[in-house]
């Protein structure tokens, strides 16, 4: 047990390191997103009336950060697959080490990514005219809720890299899950306008739970879709909450199993 | 005592449908090479992979220090080294994770990180991310992150695949410095000259079992005795050609300038052949006792040939074998 720790770290740092010398993939995992800011603040911002005060980047940013730590999925998976294909994982399975470190040493890296790219987010919105007027507490509460949503989502991302095995194909597996998800949600529009199957599915969905939670912990109060009367929608924090401890103790278990005998 | 032993291994793919390993059985001695001789897909990895503790057999059992494989891994673990891995970051960082990985501390993993480039020939592209290194430094360093805490038992999957031939000489140097050591190894290879090189005794697989084992040399007299064989100028073909068969007693064999026939005394019937040249006043441009390479004994034992091309095997390797 002294030693899972010490495992996991090393693990982590690994991960680390490996940014330090491939910073590419640092910068790609950024630019999406603030390209994403900016096509969504000029392009569509203009024409979306939303009578919020500082305008639509202020709904828009609490969206893009949710689509952009939920991507966190794909991209453990995608690592944890190369690091399959390269012979790593099994290298690492070989040593004295206990079982979970090498997956919880991932999941700590990619967190630690994540507030990296929180980070590059927040500089962003701000430049485009983004600012939480909650104050301090509230507003470093949703980047803490940010955080564990993004931790939480990269345990099914173990599971799946687990699973599918191949980067290729669980990079597409990972899209296809992210986008959905991401798009029928309040995150960009609001869900009030969309035909009632799809209101549904979005008011429930757990990136419009987290949309939500972080818009009203940035102190706004016009939600997109905070109208509908759904317990979802009315209560987006607890909702949160519970999708994200939900996830953590089924993910979390089933992927240590799988690791255990992936092989097999 | 043996070291590593496995008994009755059967493995299978997808639900059966493809058998990897078909009753296989082998052990290796203490302090001894055992070199597992096969093609592709004869189960070589398969065997590795078990025994590592990476993969459980559908049936059979296997012991590494008296440990069993599937009750106890993390007991095996402690014991073994395994090759084969590839990484983004430089040699150097990826020694330290290792030694930390072995749990070994942040300044004996550095100093032992260290000792092993130095002694790996590496120190100089310590620092370079290992996607800069040629096969050949890949290997090694692979081998040295095996060595971290001087594992009793050391598992070498096809330690030479796809190098040149001077990575090949190189990486056999390193591995007989190893061998002095002590260490016990388990090395699978599909070169013949490998094996003979660097094992002390073979096991031959294909498909999923061991179909002989034994030294070198005994396995080539399984095969046939020796050869005397004799390379001359034209004008002196029919006058060896007649000496040959009279030290022989049996036909001769003759391949252009090549006489060759089966003897059975050695270096006897060697050193009466260049007497009887020498008196002939004949030179021979080649003589020697030839015994039948594992090439032929691998032909013999299973009707087809071991190798395939270097670049096949790259390709099977990326695709990710199991």
């Amino acid at each position: 047990m002294r030693y899972a720790v010490n495992d996991a770290v090393v693990i982590t740092k690994r991960q680390l390191l490996q940014l330090a010398r491939v910073p590419e993939v640092l910068v790609f995992s950024t630019i999406q997103p603030v390209m994403f800011v900016l096509l969504f603040r000029y392009v569509f911002g203009g024409s979306i009336s939303t009578g919020q005060p500082g305008g639509y980047v202020q709904l828009l940013m609490p969206g893009i950060f949710v689509q952009t730590v939920a991507f966190t999925l794909a991209s453990t998976a995608i690592g944890l697959a190369e690091d399959m294909k390269k012979g790593l994982i099994d290298r690492f399975r070989s040593l004295p080490i206990s079982r979970g470190a090498v997956i919880f040493g991932r999941t700590f890296g990619d967190a630690l990514l994540n507030i990296l790219v929180l980070t590059v987010m927040a500089t962003a919105g701000y430049l485009v005219g983004w600012r939480p007027t909650s104050g301090i507490l509230h507003t470093s509460l949703a980047f803490l809720f940010l955080f564990m949503f993004g931790y939480a989502l990269s345990w099914i991302g173990i599971l799946v890299g687990l699973s599918v095995k191949e980067a290729r194909t669980v990079q597409s597996v990972g899209f296809l899950v992210t986008f959905p998800l991401t798009f029928l949600s309040n995150a960009f529009a609001p869900t009030t306008g969309m035909p009632k199957i799809l209101q549904y599915f979005a008011e429930w969905n757990p990136v419009s739970t987290m949309v939500a939670a972080c818009r009203q912990l940035f102190g706004l109060k016009n939600q997109f879709g905070a109208t509908a009367n759904s317990w979802p929608s009315q209560h987006p924090l607890q909702t949160s909450l519970l999708y994200m401890v939900i996830l953590m103790v089924v993910f979390i278990p089933l992927s240590i199993r799988k690791y255990k005998n992936y092989s097999n | 005592m043996k070291s590593v032993i496995a008994e009755n291994l059967v493995k299978t793919y997808r639900n059966g449908e493809v058998t990897a390993l078909n009753g296989l059985s082998l052990d290796v001695e203490e302090g001894t090479v055992l070199g597992v001789l096969g093609p592709n897909g004869s189960g070589k990895t398969t065997t590795v992979r078990i025994l590592a503790t990476l993969l459980k057999p559908d049936s059979g059992s296997a012991t590494v220090s008296g440990i069993d494989v599937i009750k106890n891994p993390e007991k095996v673990r402690e014991l073994i080294g395994l090759s084969g891995q590839y990484e983004t970051l430089t040699g150097w960082d990826n020694l330290v994770m290792f030694g930390r990985l072995y749990h070994l501390g942040r300044q004996s993993s550095i100093d032992r990180a260290n000792e092993l480039l130095e002694r790996f020939d590496l120190t100089e592209a310590a620092r370079r991310p290992i996607k800069t290194y040629s096969g050949g430094m890949r290997r090694r360093l692979d081998l040295a992150a095996s060595l971290i805490v001087k594992p009793k038992i050391l598992f070498l999957d096809e330690p030479t695949t796809g190098l040149d031939p001077r990575g090949r000489q190189d990486m056999w140097g390193v591995i007989q410095e190893l061998v002095k050591g002590g260490v016990t190894l388990l090395l699978t290879t599909q070169y013949l000259e490998e094996a003979d090189q660097l094992a002390d005794e073979i096991a031959v697989i294909d498909r999923g079992t061991v179909i002989a084992r034994g030294t070198s040399d005994a396995l080539k007299k399984q095969v046939g005795g020796e050869r005397l064989e004799i390379t001359v100028e034209n004008a002196d073909v029919a006058a060896t050609q007649e000496i040959v068969a009279k030290i022989s007693g049996h036909a001769t064999h003759t391949d252009l300038r090549t006489i060759s026939a089966p003897v059975l005394n050695g270096s006897k019937d060697l050193m009466d052949a260049l007497r009887a040249m020498d008196e002939a006043k004949i030179h021979p441009l080649d003589i020697g006792l030839k015994r039948p390479s594992l090439d032929d004994v691998f032909l013999s034992l299973t009707g087809h040939i071991a190798e395939e091309t270097v670049q096949e095997t790259v390709k099977k390797k990326r695709g990710g074998k199991k």
